[in-house]
């Protein structure tokens, strides 16, 4: 019973494998090329979600210093009662480049849709298959 | 700042990525000057790659620290041998090929010149960032700059490639988002993310579950990422029908840097001792190295298109440098890097030929090359001396990485290992003759099938912009096994980790 | 109503918003390193103001105040005065983006705001981008 404990406590990765398996399912079960957009959006914000989730601290505040004139010596100060900044931040950049990678992604698709009429993949095999 | 010996590092990044936003407004207001101005940017950035490599070899690395923060809390940029040798091929690959590809994107995608520029010049900046940092997220941001640019890249051909691109956006962000996923298990069980912190942290750490687990989804999201059986399933699509210019030039980079990446962390961050009786990553590797070395050439010799053929030559030669990193020894790793740097400069100077076939003759199809070796002589020739360096034979570079390789499979005991590499380079030979063959001695007898590009003017030479970077890249495979000795003392012997067995 | 008019319920209170989402994008980018915010966050706000109009009167509303060619000069005008604030530090002796080169006070400071302008410049000018490719599918 101790693994279901320690299952239970963290809880963020169970969250974010279930989370990526969801989306790797989509990515690969699904026909539809939008529905395989979504599924690999699915999986790259759940790993996104799992580093955010690194950065929690018990009892820790917000890491931002409101004392101190811009210039004068702060004190010194406790790490552990802060939030962790640096993963967030890094996910900040994460997500953009989720963003741009969607964006790129439905350009990509409506390209697609604009040659062959469909989004489907196996209709859109044979219509390549056809048209070459 | 005592650490600080140049801005060079600066220069080689900094400078595609500044000219390829200045590239939109310069296109629309005068489109004659984008060009120029591309191949300028290019041109600096290859200038002060030469030079840094030059300070590498004589004075020793070069640190950078950008903004002023010193390391591990700032990023750093750090060209030492290894990414000295590695900027010197992106140069030399996107110098070449974006001389080529003024005529060649002339004639294949018309309207999209611009925007065509400026995406490879982004691609350059991000390829060169990525081989100098020494951050393992800023090598995640790089790296997703040259898939994107990639994908951009390969779908600007229409038709079949945007399905392809689209393919390729699915599996490499998979990729891309496994080794952001090691990132972070890294990160949560060492608390840095410069490399050589890491290194100094991670062997107290080696039987943590978190680093185990971040280091296999490293492995695997590079392996994507890299094209190496069974997850290459994205390269055939994607080199065969990207338009012929972006396919020399993702052919010679792209995978090339992915395959970089593994080497850097494997060896460089891990100790390879890790990699070797932790984990035996590289017993697997080397064994996935040379299936995809057999499986690869077999599907090659299936294809009658001309770049099908060379984007599953391809994967059989990720084979080999993925093998040399699974030798573990100095050999192999020698002849990883060594047959990393040959084979850019063959398979992009055999996606170059390609291009200039499709360009004359207006087909990929090589039943209908006969007596190409007449009507283009100096592609043909060109096309035999690629052959013969993808073969190995002296003293092209490719026998020379060959040998490294050989050796190292010696060395470790492993002879199964020496017979896959001389089994996979008879097979190189067969599909490879089989083009020369059509080149030099067929008769035009089998009915022309439909071409599928529209058709050139009959009896225009190939253009010299074409012409000239498809030859120098010729000579430079056999100048690079006529010095393969000079750049393995100079570039690869400094770098080879101590704890290496010989 | 006519056929492909929208009805002047959502015209009026699309067009009465819009200012408001503005001004908080613009606080968002000028307090981000405070709380919550930054360049990224405030530029998908001030973007989502253009969609919202867009949303209301049509597309061709925001095309006329913000056609094409705009949008890729202000994509490039963020990444170039993003980058040439780390050459001017480079041109006055310190590291690439070291802003405390700079000669104002507070320098570290001012610099990440100029980046965080930056940023959110750009980024606006990108999303709508991505939205005009996606509604205008020609």
């Amino acid at each position: 019973m101790a693994d279901l404990a320690d299952l239970i406590g963290q809880f963020n990765n169970v969250t974010y494998v279930v989370l990526m398996m969801i989306g790797f399912y989509a990515m690969t079960g699904k026909r539809n090329l939008v529905k395989k957009l979504v599924g690999m959006n699915i999986f790259q914000w759940s790993i996104i979600l799992f580093v955010v989730s690194l950065s929690a601290k018990r009892d820790a505040t917000i890491p931002i210093v409101l004392e101190g004139d811009g210039g004068g010596a702060l004190p010194a100060l406790e790490a552990a009662q802060y939030v962790n900044p640096l993963p967030q931040v890094l996910m900040l950049t994460a997500i953009v480049v989720g963003v741009a990678i969607t964006g790129v992604a439905l350009a990509l698709l409506l390209r697609i849709y604009k040659r062959y009429g469909t989004l489907e993949e196996d209709q859109l095999l044979e219509r390549i298959r056809l048209t070459g | 700042m005592s650490s600080n010996q140049s801005a060079l590092p600066v220069i080689i990044v900094l400078t595609p990525l500044l000219i390829s936003f200045v590239l939109p407004v310069l296109g629309w207001w005068r489109r004659a000057a984008v060009f120029p101005t591309a191949l300028a940017a290019l041109a600096v950035s290859f200038g002060a790659s030469l030079a840094a490599a030059h300070r590498v070899s004589t004075h020793g690395p070069i640190r950078y620290y950008m903004g002023g923060w010193e390391p591990p809390w700032g990023i750093e940029l750090h060209i030492d041998g290894l990414s000295a040798l590695m900027l010197l091929l992106i140069g030399f690959v996107t110098v070449m090929v974006g001389v080529y590809s003024k005529r060649s994107v002339l004639r294949e995608i018309p309207s999209r010149e611009v925007p065509f520029y400026s995406v490879y010049l982004l691609l350059v900046g991000g390829l060169a960032g990525l081989v100098s940092t020494a951050d393992m997220f800023n090598l995640y941001v790089f790296l997703e700059i040259v898939s994107l640019t990639s994908y951009a890249l390969v779908s600007i051909g229409g038709g079949p490639a945007v399905v392809s691109a689209f393919r390729y956006v699915i599996l490499g962000t998979v990729g891309a988002a496994f080794y952001l996923l090691s990132v972070a298990y890294l990160y949560s069980v060492t608390g840095t993310l410069n490399m050589a912190d890491l290194a100094t942290i991670l062997p107290a750490l080696y039987d943590s579950n978190a680093v185990l687990v971040g280091f296999a989804f490293f492995v695997i999201g590079m392996s994507i990422k890299m094209a190496l059986f069974p997850m290459h399933a994205w390269l055939p699509g994607a080199y065969s029908n990207a338009p012929s210019a972006v396919s020399a030039l993702i052919a010679g980079t792209t995978t090339k840097v992915a395959a970089y990446v593994l080497i850097r962390v494997m060896f460089f961050v891990f100790e390879p001792s890790f990699s070797i009786e932790q984990i035996p990553v590289t017993a697997l590797l080397a064994w996935m190295g040379a299936i995809a070395m057999v499986l690869g050439s077999v599907m090659a010799i299936a294809q009658t298109n001309l770049k099908r053929m060379l984007a599953y030559s391809s994967v059989a030669q990720i084979g080999y440098i993925v093998l040399g990193v699974g030798l573990a020894n100095t050999a192999g790793f020698t002849g990883s890097v060594l047959h990393l740097v040959n084979h850019a400069v063959m398979k992009g100077g055999l996606f170059l030929v390609a291009g200039a076939i499709v360009y004359q003759t207006g087909t990929r199809d090589i039943r209908q090359f006969a007596r190409l070796s007449v009507t283009m002589p100096w592609t043909a020739a060109a096309f035999t001396t690629f052959a013969f360096a993808m073969i190995g034979i002296p003293p092209t570079g490719g026998f020379f990485s060959k040998l490294y390789l050989i050796l190292g499979a010696i060395d470790a005991g492993q002879w199964v290992f020496v017979f896959v590499i001389v089994l996979s380079s008879v097979l190189a030979l067969t599909y490879l003759m089989n083009v020369i063959r059509y080149m030099y001695f067929a008769t035009p007898a089998s009915p022309a099938p439909p071409a599928d590009l529209r058709k050139p003017e009959p009896g225009q030479p190939l253009p010299a912009s074409m012409l000239v970077p498809m030859l120098v890249t010729a000579v430079g495979i056999v100048l690079l096994g006529l010095f393969n000795g000079e750049i393995v003392a100079r570039f690869i012997d400094p770098v080879i980790p101590a704890s290496l067995v010989r | 109503m006519k056929p492909g008019e929208r009805d002047i319920i959502i015209r009026t209170v699309c067009r009465l918003l819009v200012p408001f989402v503005q001004l908080f994008g613009l606080y968002v980018i000028m307090h981000g390193h405070s709380s919550p915010g930054g360049g990224f966050q405030g530029g998908v706000i001030i973007a989502s103001s253009f969609i919202l109009l867009a949303m209301g009167d049509g597309y061709d509303e925001v095309k006329r105040r913000f056609s094409l060619g705009a949008l890729t000069a202000t994509t490039s005008a963020g990444v170039l005065l993003y980058a040439g604030l780390g050459v001017v530090c480079l041109m006055l002796g310190a590291n690439y983006l070291d802003y405390a080169a700079l000669p104002v006070s507070a320098a570290r400071s001012v610099g990440m705001l100029l980046i965080e302008i930056a940023v959110g410049i750009t980024v606006t000018a990108a999303i709508i981008s991505i939205f005009h490719d996606l509604v205008t599918f020609e």
